[in-house]
């Protein structure tokens, strides 16, 4: 199939059109734009809806409402504007809403910078708004994955009945490759049934809501939504593993971070270290398997991160600290050097950890 | 002969409203209307966080409950995602003018065809009884135990005057439900306010000014006095904007 030149962001957005999405709601922030650039160009043309919000809080609203509807329906930011996000995609959650999330992060906290980071990775796996519950996060580390994932995440939010984020960077919105506009065949969906789209007079009322007074009603909902996540969890973790198997010093790298950590990988062969690189293509639910069964052989892991150590305490859980977990964090909108990385493998290699 | 019945589109289910509240009275007005103008099958209603979080129970059309604030924005998704669809939210003061002031004045200014109702009993109800954006100059309530000073807590919202001042904002009128004379231009009031919208029209909405007996701390019917006294002196009654007879 003929392969075009693309950002990113705009094959984040020509994917979402793809998977059938016709209705996008969003409020300018760099570096994103290009996603809702995209849409406002192609969604008319093809009948469907871009809508310019007030906010961010009124977008992510927007997308609950259309997703009740029994849409398709998408957001994107970046790391202020997911903030503002939370409260809404809590209600998602808690209202058992499919929808896309796009998260382009950018440095923090506060305002930050407009430069890629990772730093939203605690949010994105450990709580985006309040309250029991967890989206599904995806990494691409490249604009093909930024195409395919993103058809992907529709069918797991339809099929999970949750919202779902990309989380990416500013480096892989912005930058060109060539991608492969492909069709990712959609998966098996079940009815939605439980839609508020008018009752025609042929039905009981539906209603979408996550209020619910009675404690044990409320726990037995939040039961019921885990035991979800648990399926989630067993069915849908997603891991690229590169070289591992005979590595003795694993990365650990998503997203910009893991094709900057390759590069060090391949620097650290051809010195004779025997390193490897895992990358999650699913942050939450984070792929433990593999780094479980890594940790049997590997002598040491290197969280290589945009961010001040936050996947490092995934990583730690899922080896259970069998072997030693060094950092290797840049921050802020600053990005990896392979050399540095190479550096930090050596010094883990010859048995420094810090 | 049965003169008079419960409306197709009210659920046949008791409500957790005070007694003495209008909350029930309106609701039963939105249900009349949509019976008339036979809507209800194509209706999705958005509740409020407020005293009327529950209203999800209380109607036969589809539901959706929102973040407080929220509903404009979740009404916009739902109308967008299906135009054929009619839209009504249901909101309290401190829901639409204070936490939910952007989402109801810009659903305002992009003439979003959706029906807004809009309860002003001048307080925070569910909270149990704090100053609200619309809370009069002197009220005393919970968080403001000396009265209003508009000194410091500024001015109460006038929504009807400043939604008619926006272009997408296609009927604005504001009803009581003190009397029955006032009831019954309140159930004209929505009605039209739903006409329009099933006409394909911009923003509609109705203000209604309501009693809050309990948080008052005063009867029903005393509530219906002071509400006259104090509130429609204040938020007088009328049409703000009436595109349709411009
Ligand atoms: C984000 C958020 N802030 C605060 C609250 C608490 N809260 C619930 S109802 C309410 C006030 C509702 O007052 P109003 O909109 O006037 O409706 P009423 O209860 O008077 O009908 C508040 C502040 C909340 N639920 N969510
Ligand atoms: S608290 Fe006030 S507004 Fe709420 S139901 Fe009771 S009387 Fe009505």
């Amino acid at each position: 199939m003929e392969r075009v030149l693309m950002k990113g962001n705009e094959a984040i957005a020509e994917a979402a059109i793809m998977a059938g999405c016709r209705h996008f709601f969003g409020y300018p922030i760099t570096p994103q734009t290009e996603v809702a650039a995209y849409m406002s160009k192609r969604l008319p043309k093809l009948g469907g809806v871009y809508l310019q919000a007030e906010s961010e809080v009124a977008s992510i609203n927007m997308v609950l409402g259309a997703s009740a509807a029994g849409v398709r329906a998408m957001t994107s930011s970046s790391s202020p504007g997911i903030s503002l996000m939370s409260e809404g995609i809590s209600y998602m959650a808690g209202c058992d809403l499919p929808a896309v999330i796009v998260n382009i992060q950018r440095g923090g906290p506060g305002l930050g910078g407009i430069q890629p980071s990772q730093a939203d990775y605690f949010q994105a796996t450990r709580s985006v708004g309040h309250g029991d519950f967890h989206v599904i996060a995806l990494s691409p580390n490249c604009v093909q994955e930024m195409s395919d994932l993103t058809q992907s995440a529709f069918d797991l939010a339809d099929i999970y009945r949750c919202p779902v984020m990309i989380l990416g960077d500013g480096i892989l919105g912005q930058m060109m490759e060539p991608v492969e506009l492909r069709r990712i065949p959609e998966r098996e969906l079940p009815a939605k049934d439980w839609i508020t789209s008018g009752t025609a007079g042929k039905r009981g009322h539906n209603i979408v809501n996550s209020l619910i007074l009675k404690p044990e009603a409320l726990e037995q909902s939040n039961f019921d939504r885990f035991d979800r996540y648990k399926l989630i969890e067993e069915s849908e973790a997603l891991c690229e593993e590169y070289m591992t198997d005979d590595a003795d010093i694993v990365l650990a790298a998503y997203g910009a971070a893991s094709r900057i950590s390759k590069n060090a990988v391949l620097a650290a062969r051809a010195r004779g270290i025997k390193a490897g690189l895992l990358r999650p293509l699913t942050l939450w639910p984070f792929p433990k398997k593999n780094f479980a069964a890594a940790a049997a052989y590997a002598q040491a892991f290197i969280s290589v991160e945009m961010s001040m150590g936050q996947m490092i305490e995934d990583v730690k859980l899922a080896t259970e600290c069998k072997k030693p977990v060094a950092l290797c964090a840049r921050t802020g909108g600053m990005v990896h050097s392979p050399d540095e990385i190479l550096a930090k493998i050596i010094s883990v290699n010859g048995g420094n950890y810090n | 002969m049965t003169v008079f019945e419960r409306p197709k589109a009210l659920s046949d289910v008791a409500t957790h409203y005070c007694p003495g509240c209008t909350h029930g009275i309106i609701h039963r007005l939105i249900a009349e209307a949509l019976d008339e103008l036979d809507l209800t099958g194509r209706t999705v209603g958005i509740a409020p966080v407020g005293c009327a979080v529950m209203a999800y129970d209380y109607f036969e059309c589809d539901m959706i409950q929102a973040a407080h604030g929220r509903a404009p924005a979740v009404a916009t998704g739902v109308k967008r995602a299906i135009p054929e669809n009619i839209v009504f939210t249901y909101q309290g003061d401190g829901d639409l003018a204070a936490i939910g002031a952007a989402e109801t004045l810009h659903a305002a200014a992009r003439g979003e065809k959706i029906t807004i109702i809009f309860v002003n009993n001048a307080i925070y109800g569910m909270t149990g009884g704090q100053m609200a954006p619309t809370s009069l100059p002197g009220q005393i309530t919970q968080t403001s135990p000396y009265g209003r000073d508009v000194e410091s807590a500024g001015y109460p919202i006038k929504v009807c005057e400043l939604l008619a001042t926006m272009n997408g904002t296609f009927y604005a009128e504001r009803v009581s439900v003190n009397t029955v004379k006032n009831v019954r231009a309140a159930k004209n009031a929505v009605k039209k306010a739903f006409d329009y919208q099933n006409q394909g029209k911009g923003l509609s909405i109705v203000e209604i000014i309501s009693t809050c007996p309990t948080n008052w701390g005063l009867s029903p019917q005393k509530s219906l006095d002071w509400l006259a006294q104090n509130m429609i002196p204040y938020y007088p009654l009328g049409v703000y904007r009436d595109r349709g007879a411009e």
